[in-house]
């Protein structure tokens, strides 16, 4: 039943933002809705039982590709002269409110974590074939699950995504750049 | 009770709604975050179906799309940047140099 309320409450989240990613008239206000976007689909990834996912997607999406998006729609977008923003100090104080805010929340958690252990000692695997390394490997968790398929059966397209990334990031390079 | 079904509505909705954006808006950056939103639709899918069927494989799979787009993400902006660089705009219709 918990589950049945996420699952609506984070798809009613997804489609609303995505449907404002896709119809606001302001290009920064869209990548902010991106970015709320992709935070949802994060929550939903940990819903789903697929925790070392969602930090990428948190880390990935919202962290590396949207700032890519900002920067872009930054030095593209001219409609919007910087004298628009006429109201500094009413933007500081939000931003020391919010600040306060961070400082607070990792004050608690770092007094709420201060009194137990952080995690629980992992179990060892047994050292006997290689079968039960895989199944302990599989019992640890999702990270681990995920990691051993990455290296193990799915080691070439692991390292030609790699090439992709290396190829992709040289070509933005040339593509970027003002003269050859 | 949640099952796949649902899941699979939800990733068809957000596609559909991706691709609403990359046919209706004319702004080249609103249509590479439609085509991210598309991205993440076809993610959901193999998410929900990796926990269907306990095996992470799906998962890994989502990895390669993260990364692929990525890799697209950085070359579309750099595309879009050469672009504005040469015509002043960020509206397709008017991309139409390499038109027969």
């Amino acid at each position: 039943m918990g589950q049945a309320i996420a699952f609506y409450t984070l798809s009613a989240f997804i489609l609303g933002f995505a449907v404002l990613v896709v119809s606001t008239k302001d290009t920064v206000h869209s990548v902010l809705f991106l970015v709320l976007d992709f935070l949802f689909v994060a929550a939903l990834y940990v819903l789903l039982g697929a925790p070392f996912l969602a930090a990428i997607q948190v880390l990935v999406y919202a962290g590396g590709i949207v700032v890519l998006y900002l920067f872009v729609v930054m030095l593209v977008n001219l409609k919007r002269s910087p004298e628009a923003h006429h109201d500094p100090h009413r933007r500081a104080r939000l931003g020391f409110v919010l600040a306060a805010l961070v400082l607070i929340e990792v004050g608690a958690i770092a007094a709420y974590s201060a009194g137990g252990p952080v995690r629980p000692a992992a179990p060892q695997a047994p050292p006997t074939a290689a079968a039960t390394a895989v199944s302990a490997m599989r019992a640890v968790g999702n990270t681990e699950e995920v990691g051993w398929l990455l290296y193990t059966n799915y080691l070439i397209p692991f390292e030609v995504a790699s090439m992709l990334l290396l190829v992709a990031m040289i070509g933005a390079i040339v593509l970027a750049k003002r003269e050859l | 009770m949640i099952t796949p079904t649902h899941y699979m509505l939800l990733s068809a909705a957000l596609f559909i709604i991706g691709v609403i954006g990359v046919m209706v808006r004319r702004n080249i950056i609103i249509i590479f975050m439609s085509i991210e939103l598309i991205l993440n639709a076809v993610n959901i899918n193999l998410v929900a179906f990796s926990r269907e069927w306990q095996h992470a494989v799906g998962q890994v799979f989502a990895i390669f799309v993260v990364a692929v787009a990525a890799a697209e993400a950085a070359v579309g902006l750099g595309i879009i940047l050469a672009f504005y660089r040469n015509k002043e705009t960020v509206n397709i219709d008017e991309m139409n140099l390499m038109k027969w």
